[in-house]
């Protein structure tokens, strides 16, 4: 269960997050929605740790304990995981490699053994079959020269390997054609266990056909303005986001 | 608390517990007195017993170097050095020319076991199997000795120190020694030709794949001492042979000078395939002491269709200044270059190489990675050039820099000359730097600081780094982790 209490977040001397409380329960999928500028993709980065943010006030609990007093590293070793808009590249490191990195480091952050070669190989060709990811995309540099699409099915890749309690998705939909979203949608829905978490971030109501979420929550200004179940993802669809950018200011 | 910080404040210092190597060996040395001069040349001369021949190329080279002045065209910035408080001759004493390992000093064993430098061939082949390495050992002015010595000699291979092959093999030092790397060629290599002590020398006759890899460990100990060491590569007609040097020294205050010269001559169809990893120290976080590095190392493809190719990594030395060439002599020769120079702290270098085309369809390839932390300054020096009678000739160029922190330079000065329409050169720079983004990106899926940017130089290397013999290149890869070690907070 993530809980985010009364988070108050500023870049610079700009203020991003104003008083924001939202609560994910164990299985929910939890769609975020709201217009730019509102402060999503600020929320997924603040939660997974990255340093430009300064949060002034509030915590956010994963299952009780509070991640910002965590490096990034510790908080993807205890279960977060964020899928990025804009993935990395990282020339010259082979994507498997980097795959063994990152299992392996997390792993051993948790005190498990490593995996078996053979067993990890088992592992990655499984995940990389079930979203179309040919074999040799793996043995060429993580993200150098993917599309937009590739980019997505590759951190949705990860996420499928490095099994995580709680997944961000942050616009994953961004750039992806129908079929793409279909796969990344497919490749998500397999990772619904009824015990891990996700939070969906999302312009577009379009995803959360595919991705169907037990709640939706709107974002203006800093702060979750209204929460509801999936229905509310087709109201905002039908009348946009203005009544909220008013509400909230 | 954030964990990555980009600010130098937190670039820790390179210090003793990172220079692994910083120890120094209690042996009871054989020094010549300070300074330069022509009775110290004699006495060098004299101390190796060598032919007057020697003595008097040496003495000419000296009353040349006088004439000289220290070249001011790199980007390094150093105090002058005086060349009158330098020893230039250093021995241990013990080492009366050692027939075997019992009779060399216990103590510089030990110093080599604890580089990881095996000497005792059961050692070795205890060790490692299938990877076989003769070494030739330099302590301070000497080589106290050589591997391997009579399976190479099965072979007719010859690999012995420079003093030695001076004394057995003289016929063969008088023909190539400074055929490569003229007397008059700059002012470091003119006092090399001086005061060299030692060195290694190599002969591989025509038609031997030599049988191992050679290498040649180099250690400077005693202190004010200066290292000339002198290398000399001969590879004849269809041969084959894969060499590598090491180079440490001692922690200290002062500044050291190493100048040494390293020649090779491939004749027809052969290949010559040099690595260095060179650790000297590279001084502290403020830049007090470590090593000059100044070094003049040239290959000559003077057969057809010989090859050359240099693989170095370098992540030791105060300052470093050196350019490995080739000249492309034969016709259908060709010169590799592959470079990493690592600098942190206020390390300078300045470095890079000289594919020089003479013969018709040679071909070179430069792949040069300088990746540059701390308050560190790497320039990479290229010159490619093409002669009139070079038709065909073909260059292809890779200078890439990253840059790790906001403090640190990396410059590229590239210089290309044609006189053949026919040639046809490549050259591509990059200049990145590790990002924010990238380390975050990194550690969100769970790696540390460190090991992300461990991960993301290994990648920016991994072309060079393939180039190196096997044994080698896991080496090298760990030892481009220490010399990072702390640029990232």
């Amino acid at each position: 269960m993530l809980e985010i209490r009364n988070l108050h977040v500023k870049i610079e001397d700009k203020k991003i997050l104003d008083g924001l409380t939202l609560t994910v329960n164990d299985g929910e999928v939890a769609a975020i929605m709201g217009p730019n500028g509102s402060g999503k993709s600020t929320l997924s980065y603040v939660i997974a740790g990255k340093e430009d943010y300064e949060v002034l006030d509030g915590e956010i609990l994963l299952d009780g304990e509070n991640v910002l007093e965590m490096d990034p590293d510790a908080r993807a070793a205890a279960g977060l995981f964020l899928a990025f808009q804009y993935p990395l590249e990282i020339p010259g490191v082979a994507t498997m490699s980097f795959l063994k990195a990152a299992m392996g480091a997390q792993r051993k952050a948790r005190g498990e053994e490593e995996l078996a070669v053979g067993e990890f190989l088992k592992r990655v060709r499984g995940a990389a079959d079930k979203l179309g990811i040919p074999q040799d995309m793996l043995k060429r540099g993580l993200n150098v020269g993917f599309s937009g699409g590739e980019k997505k099915r590759m951190e949705i890749l990860q996420m499928a390997l490095l099994e995580p309690r709680f997944c961000i998705l942050d616009e994953t939909d961004s750039g992806l054609d129908i079929d793409a979203l279909k796969v990344v949608s497919d490749g998500v829905n397999a990772l619904r266990d009824g015990k891990r978490s996700f939070l969906v971030i999302t312009h577009y109501q379009r995803l959360l056909n595919y991705i169907v979420p037990d709640s939706v929550h709107v974002m203006a200004h800093g702060k979750v303005v209204k929460s509801g179940g999936k229905e509310l993802a087709l109201e905002l669809e039908a009348n946009g986001y203005a009544d909220y950018k008013t509400l909230a200011a | 608390m954030p964990a990555v910080h980009e600010t130098v404040e937190q670039v820790r210092a390179i210090d003793v517990d990172q220079y692994k190597y910083g120890f120094v060996t209690d042996v009871e040395m054989d020094l010549a007195p300070k300074g330069l001069n022509e009775d110290i040349v004699r006495m060098i001369s004299a101390k190796k017993g060598e032919p007057s021949w020697m003595t008097d190329w040496r003495l000419d080279a000296f009353r040349r170097w006088q004439t000289m002045r220290e070249p001011q065209w790199a980007r390094v910035d150093y105090p002058p050095i005086d060349f009158n408080e330098i020893h230039y001759y250093a021995a241990p004493k013990k080492n009366n020319a050692p027939k075997s390992l019992d009779e060399v000093d216990p103590a510089i064993l030990d110093a080599y076991k604890k580089l990881g430098i095996p000497l005792r061939e059961q050692e070795m082949l205890a060790g490692v199997q299938n990877s076989r390495v003769a070494v030739d050992a330099v302590f301070d002015s000497v080589s106290v000795v050589t591997t391997f010595k009579e399976e190479l000699s099965k072979a007719g291979v010859i690999f012995c120190s420079m003093s030695e092959a001076l004394r057995e093999h003289p016929e063969l030092v008088r023909k190539y020694l400074g055929t490569v790397v003229p007397v008059t060629d700059n002012y470091y290599a003119t006092l090399n030709c001086a005061v060299f002590t030692d060195g290694s020398f190599v002969y591989i006759p025509k038609g031997v794949r030599c049988p191992m890899e050679l290498s040649t460990y180099f250690r400077i100990n005693e202190k004010n001492t200066g290292q000339f060491e002198r290398t000399l590569i001969i590879a004849e007609e269809g041969s084959y042979v894969s060499y590598l040097e090491g180079c440490t020294a001692p922690q200290r205050d002062e500044n050291q000078l190493h100048a040494a010269v390293v020649e090779l001559v491939a004749l027809d169809d052969a290949e010559i395939k040099y690595s260095t990893v060179q650790n000297w120290y590279p001084g502290d976080a403020e830049g007090k002491g470590g090593i000059y590095n100044f070094v003049t190392k040239r290959g000559d493809c003077r057969g057809r269709n010989s090859k050359i190719s240099w693989t170095q990594v370098e992540t030791g030395s105060s300052i470093t200044w050196k350019y490995p060439s080739c000249i492309l002599r034969g016709d259908g020769s060709r010169g590799e270059f592959y470079s990493i120079a690592v600098s942190n702290g206020r390390q300078q270098v300045d470095s890079g190489t000289k594919m020089i085309h003479l013969g018709k369809n040679t071909t070179s390839r430069i792949i040069a990675k300088g990746i540059s932390a701390g308050r560190s300054n790497s320039t990479y020096r290229g010159l490619v050039s093409a002669h009139r009678k070079a038709t065909n000739a073909r260059n292809f160029t890779n200078c890439d820099s990253l840059l790790i922190g906001n403090k640190c330079g990396a410059h590229t000065v590239p210089y290309i000359e044609s006189k053949n329409a026919s040639a046809v050169f490549e050259h591509e720079a990059t200049t990145s730097k590790i990002s924010e983004d990238q380390l975050f990106y990194c550690m969100q899926r769970g790696l540390s600081a460190e090991e992300a940017t461990a991960l993301i130089v290994n990648g920016f290397v991994k072309d060079v780094l393939q180039q190196l013999p096997m044994e080698f290149a896991v080496e090298a890869q760990k030892l481009i982790s220490i010399s990072l070690e702390g640029s990232v907070g």
